[in-house]
């Protein structure tokens, strides 16, 4: 009996001391930072930002070399949380948002052959490229909702993406999914978007889409920061200089270029207009009106709202007002 | 030398579809030249061939449209007289529209004098033959398309010990190989010669299904001497399949990922055969093939010999028009042929059958769940598991879908053709195949 108690006690003081031992010599300093961000960002593990997982992401930020924008999904409390963790201040910075450059209505793109198999775009794709005439639209499997991991990708009755642009992150994996590589990111404060993605040439286009892009250059010859170009038959915007006026919308002739602001802006003069005509000499579409020396007046139904008489003002007279969005502009789809 | 009679071996798995080979009976006939020509220049795997001719250049049967643009390539030849209208993008049976020669035909239907029949072929040396093979742009006439000079270049280290010809024709419906056999036994045993000669091989096979009896007796009493055997096959999809030719005849798994020279065999298809002939004997390139037009959808289905490039359109109405709803189009044999969605496509070199099926045809009931019934498993040639794939396809999980080799899928179609539950099992083969190749490239 003693000596059995003897033994177990010895043994257990053993294994006591090694184990002391161990955790001193093999102790792994972890900075507790590591953990508290972890534990404020998202846990969805998406890996947009280019880390494995969240935790990858806070090792990187605690350990230097990364910032917490480089998640997208972070909102700017949680972005604060982080730079309080580290002790740095916080500075905001754009979010985007994932646009789909192709939007059909019903029955826009005619099919050219019945479909029954696998339910993925990308397996569609290697098909004949699917089985829309057009070859460069949208396939409209679903591909890209599947590999939403925010749930802000829904499908349309016509089989249409549709992007929530509260819940889009920007993760990026939609963009990688889409074997016709329609989706790319644009900042959120960008709300014109071209809804074509085809290279066909005009002609081509026009035969097979209601709504494609024609390269017509209309567009590219109305903006007036140079924004819009036709490269490879395709309207591109370059988000870096778009202001998102929306002139071009309104010259597009097929209507591929929406303006998805749910409101419409009319610019409005108040009374500290001194009278000189450089807002109207600037006005793309003469919507203003006055006598030089006199108050301007704007024509709300001619005013699309591009805030170009807004910057040209040296007074601060013209503001641009909020309205509602007008029946003359409801020929542009509303989406998303 | 009397050789010791081959024994038969067998491939695990396969499916025998009923044959519904409508056509055995009806002799080749000779299709009259189309009036418009449309030749593509990627009628192969490899590199698209480089056009040679513009438009307004003046062309007879058997001028040479385009050069090879590299090793693995292989050139075009007019296949009637007249003028090249046009080179531009056609649509290609592939699915998608390709650079193509159109050529108006201006009805006199002229041989380019260039190629001259050689009397004394038999003394060509083995690279001067495997010469006249590459410029007359032979391909794999069963469907695969390989440039044939490619497959007669062995690396040294990889010895090859027997050739084997490719006479099964096991897809349903099709009978091209078939009357090919049974009307030229002659060019088929020559051509083989031929090739078992660039090869350099001591044995010689040609594999047929015993379906076709009348076919091995014809080459039987054609054959002269003993270099060559011709042998039975049991009826067995897919017994043409290379890979499954070689188990079958010699016993000898091809490795995974390997080629049939890894284990000293070359597999060449009869039209090869004859279109080897052809080309070395009659100097004569490549510019025409049999086809078998069929099923239920074609009121006068025939054995045609077409030339390359001609619209299956005319095709189609030289066969009597269409009868009946016509729901799908399929170039090759159903089980492993392409479907086509657009008629003004052409025949190109591998076109072995247009397959017109109606409605009642065709099974299009739509996808249901696993039942893990393990048919598929059971009837797949390669002994691979095709559920397991397609589930990791599926769910995107594509290194474990390699790790199931699904890269050794040969796409023959048993599987899906057995599954209870309608999977497409061979596009999610093909879909697996295709990411993986994908991100082989990235990595590379």
């Amino acid at each position: 009996m003693l000596s059995a108690l003897l033994t177990l006690s010895g043994l257990g003081l053993i294994a006591a001391a090694g184990l002391a031992v161990a955790s001193r010599v093999f102790y792994v300093d972890v900075d507790p930072r590591i953990g508290t961000i972890t534990e404020i960002l998202p846990g969805a593990n998406c890996g947009a930002c280019g880390f494995p997982g969240c935790g990858g992401l806070a090792k990187a930020i605690v350990e230097g070399g990364a910032q917490v924008e480089y998640c997208t999904v972070v909102d700017k409390q949680a972005a604060i949380a982080v730079a309080d963790v580290m002790g740095a201040i916080y500075t905001e910075s754009e979010k985007d948002y994932a646009i789909i450059h192709c939007d059909f209505p019903a029955g826009g793109v005619s099919e050219k052959f019945k479909y029954l198999g696998v339910n993925d775009c990308r397996a569609a794709n290697l098909i004949s490229g699917g089985p829309k005439l057009c070859s460069f639209a949208c396939i409209g499997l679903g591909t890209c909702k599947d590999v939403c991991p925010f749930d802000a990708i829904t499908m349309t009755d016509e089989g249409l993406p549709v992007v929530n642009m509260e819940r889009c992150t920007a993760c990026g994996n939609c963009v990688e999914a889409c074997p016709k590589n329609i989706i790319d990111l644009a900042p959120k404060s960008r709300v014109v978007h071209v809804q074509c993605s085809s290279k066909d040439k005009g002609g081509a286009v026009k035969k097979i889409c209601t709504v494609g892009c024609i390269s017509c250059m209309a567009c590219e010859k109305v903006c007036p920061y140079e924004a819009i170009k036709i490269i490879d038959n395709i309207a591109q915007i370059d988000y870096d200089k778009c202001r998102s006026c929306g002139i071009c919308v309104t010259k597009c002739p097929t209507v591929s270029i929406v303006n998805r602001r749910d409101h419409d802006l009319v610019a409005e003069i108040s009374d500290k207009c001194n009278g000189c005509t450089l807002c109207a000499r600037a006005c793309p579409v003469n919507a203003i009106t006055g006598e030089p020396k006199e108050m301007h007046k704007v024509d709300s139904d001619s005013c699309i709202g591009c805030g170009i008489c807004v910057d040209q003002c040296k007074r601060g007279a013209v503001i641009l007002k909020k309205v509602e969005k007008q029946a003359a502009v409801a020929k542009v789809r509303v989406v998303g | 030398m009397i050789m010791k009679k081959n024994k038969i071996y067998k491939f695990s798995g396969g499916v025998h579809p009923p044959e519904e080979k409508l056509t055995r009976q009806l002799p080749i006939e000779e299709m009259p030249p189309p009036k418009r020509a449309f030749i593509p220049l990627s009628q192969h795997i490899g590199a698209p061939s480089k056009a040679i001719v513009e438009p307004g250049d003046k062309v007879k049967i058997g001028t040479k449209l385009s050069e090879a643009s590299g090793f693995v390539s292989a050139p075009v030849y007019s296949s009637i007289s007249g003028v090249v209208v046009a080179i531009k993008d056609y649509p290609h049976t592939l699915g998608r529209s390709m650079p193509t020669i159109e050529i108006e035909a201006d009805g006199e239907d002229n041989w380019d004098k260039s190629g001259k029949p050689r009397a004394d072929f038999g003394n060509l040396a083995p690279d001067e033959i495997k010469t006249i093979i590459q410029e007359a742009g032979i391909v794999g006439m069963g469907g695969a398309t390989f440039p044939t000079h490619v497959k007669l270049s062995p690396p040294k280290e990889k010895p090859i010990n027997a050739l084997i010809i490719n006479g099964a024709e096991c897809e349903p419906y099709l009978t091209a190989d078939h009357r090919v056999m049974l009307e030229m036994p002659k060019e088929v045993l020559s051509g083989t010669k031929l090739i078992g000669k660039v090869l350099g091989v001591e044995k010689i096979f040609v594999g047929i299904e015993n379906n076709k009896m009348d076919a091995v007796d014809a080459l039987k009493s054609a054959l002269n001497d003993t270099e060559i055997e011709i042998v039975p096959l049991k009826v067995q999809f897919p017994q043409g399949a290379e890979k499954q030719l070689i188990k079958t005849l010699l016993n000898k798994d091809v490795p995974s990922g390997g080629l049939p020279m890894d284990v000293g065999v070359v597999v060449q298809n009869v039209g090869t055969a004859v279109a080897v002939h052809q080309a070395v004997a009659l100097g004569r390139p490549l510019i025409d093939r049999v086809t078998t037009i069929t099923g239920p959808g074609i009121k006068n289905p025939k054995n045609l010999r077409i030339r390359i490039g001609t619209p299956i359109l005319d095709v189609i109405e030289y066969c009597g028009g269409l009868s009946g709803d016509i729901e799908k189009v399929i170039l090759g044999g159903p089980m492993m042929g392409l479907a086509q969605y657009d008629l003004s496509v052409s025949i190109i070199k591998g076109t072995s059958g247009i397959l017109l099926m109606t409605d009642d045809q065709l099974d299009v009931t739509s996808q249901g769940p696993c039942l893990r019934c393990g048919n598929c498993v059971t009837v797949c040639p390669m002994k691979l598991a095709p559920l397991v794939y397609a589930r990791y396809t599926q769910l995107g999980m594509f290194d474990e879908a390699e790790n199931a080799n699904v890269m050794d899928c040969i796409e023959c179609g048993c599987c899906a053709y057995e599954c209870p539950s309608h999977i497409p099992l061979v596009q999610y083969a093909k879909y697996a195949k295709a990411e993986i190749q994908a991100t082989r490239r990235e990595k590379a």
